[in-house]
């Protein structure tokens, strides 16, 4: 890692912004397991996840919790094979590592909700970075911005929904 | 419908009026139990020693999936089923540890209908813990405009987020 940070903004990086990268399908499908799991952890009684007559009625059949949109990407912790370990926000973790910022938060979450996600759906999944700012100092230290947009779609390739992340990466302060 | 169902339509809703707040005492089991319904298993949602050493808090904490999770459910214990998120922020100022209390608090700020005739509330919510704000949040959610409507039967063009 060298000293300074560059105070341009490396080639590669000015390359990705505005692109789609890492299309990816989810590593299972949508299942109700965890949609239980994740009701009971926020002790959410909303029938439409409870009972399948009022889901019925509601949402025309089960759904997941719509906040749980990112779950469906998140990898395995391992996986047959797999060598490294894989990161559910690529994007944000080639940043840190081109622009060696060993550190990083994010700080405002968005998230606009689609068409339901319902049990037994295969999601799709790319990520598009927006911006990245120039180099900044907070209390945390200093480091750059930066704007990233997942994308999520059905196998119908229906828009089921969207997050913002605004994240900072930076190299704490001596 | 067996179950006696409550919910929430436009006409009972206020612009500037509050809803009801939501306490819940955190443990430890809330914040593993959140990140691994969540599938987060990054060692400072259940490794103290790591949050402490490595990231220089007090203690595990709360993530971020799980609160957006906290948050919908806030929301739709007010509205009732029918209530239909369309869009949530937030922004995270602190964190919640185990042995709070953390508290949701919410206020509408503004009711409107779309051009598809989707009636809807956008709401500021607070998360705090005691006087400490934690991370606040601003949310747009579809209520029915009566009760023979339900947002969830809106698609595409009928569904503006």
């Amino acid at each position: 890692m060298s000293d300074e940070l560059a105070a341009e903004l490396p080639e590669v990086v000015q390359g990705w912004i505005g692109k789609e990268r890492y299309h990816e399908e989810g590593e299972f499908p949508v299942e109700r397991g965890y949609i239980w799991t994740t009701c009971s952890s926020v002790e959410n009684g909303n029938p439409i996840f409870w009972n399948d007559e009022v889901a019925e009625e509601i949402t025309g059949g089960p759904i997941a919790m719509p906040t749980m949109i990112s779950l469906w990407f998140r990898p395995h912790l391992w996986a047959p094979g797999r060598t490294k370990q894989a990161q559910p926000l690529q994007v944000h973790f080639d940043l840190k590592e081109t622009l060696e910022l060993p550190e990083a938060i994010m700080s405002d979450n968005t998230i606009v909700f689609g068409e339901p996600v319902r049990p037994g759906d295969l999601l799709k999944t790319c990520q598009v970075l927006h911006s990245v700012s120039e180099i900044k100092t907070t209390k945390l230290g200093t480091g750059r911005f930066w704007d990233i947009e997942v994308r999520y779609a059905n196998q119908k390739d229906e828009f089921v929904g969207a997050e913002h992340y605004t994240g900072f990466g930076y190299r704490r302060s001596e | 419908m067996s179950e006696k169902i409550t919910q929430l339509t436009i006409d009972q809703v206020e612009e500037g009026s509050p809803i009801p707040s939501l306490s819940y005492d955190v443990t430890a089991t809330t914040v593993v139990l959140g990140a691994l319904a969540s599938r987060d298993f990054r060692p400072m949602h259940h490794d103290r020693d790591f949050a402490q050493i490595r990231n220089g808090v007090q203690d595990i904490f709360l993530n971020t999936p799980n609160q957006a999770a906290w948050f919908e459910r806030y929301l739709t214990d007010w509205t009732g089923p029918k209530g239909r998120l369309g869009r949530i922020k937030f922004r995270m100022k602190d964190s919640v540890y185990p042995g709070e209390t953390m508290t949701f608090t919410g206020k509408v700020d503004q009711i409107s209908t779309d051009e598809a005739g989707c009636a809807w509330v956008d709401l500021s919510v607070n998360l705090a813990v005691g006087e400490r704000a934690v991370t606040d949040c601003t949310a747009r959610i579809a209520v029915p405009r009566d009760a023979d409507d339900n947002p969830w039967q809106r698609k595409s063009d009928r569904w503006k987020p």
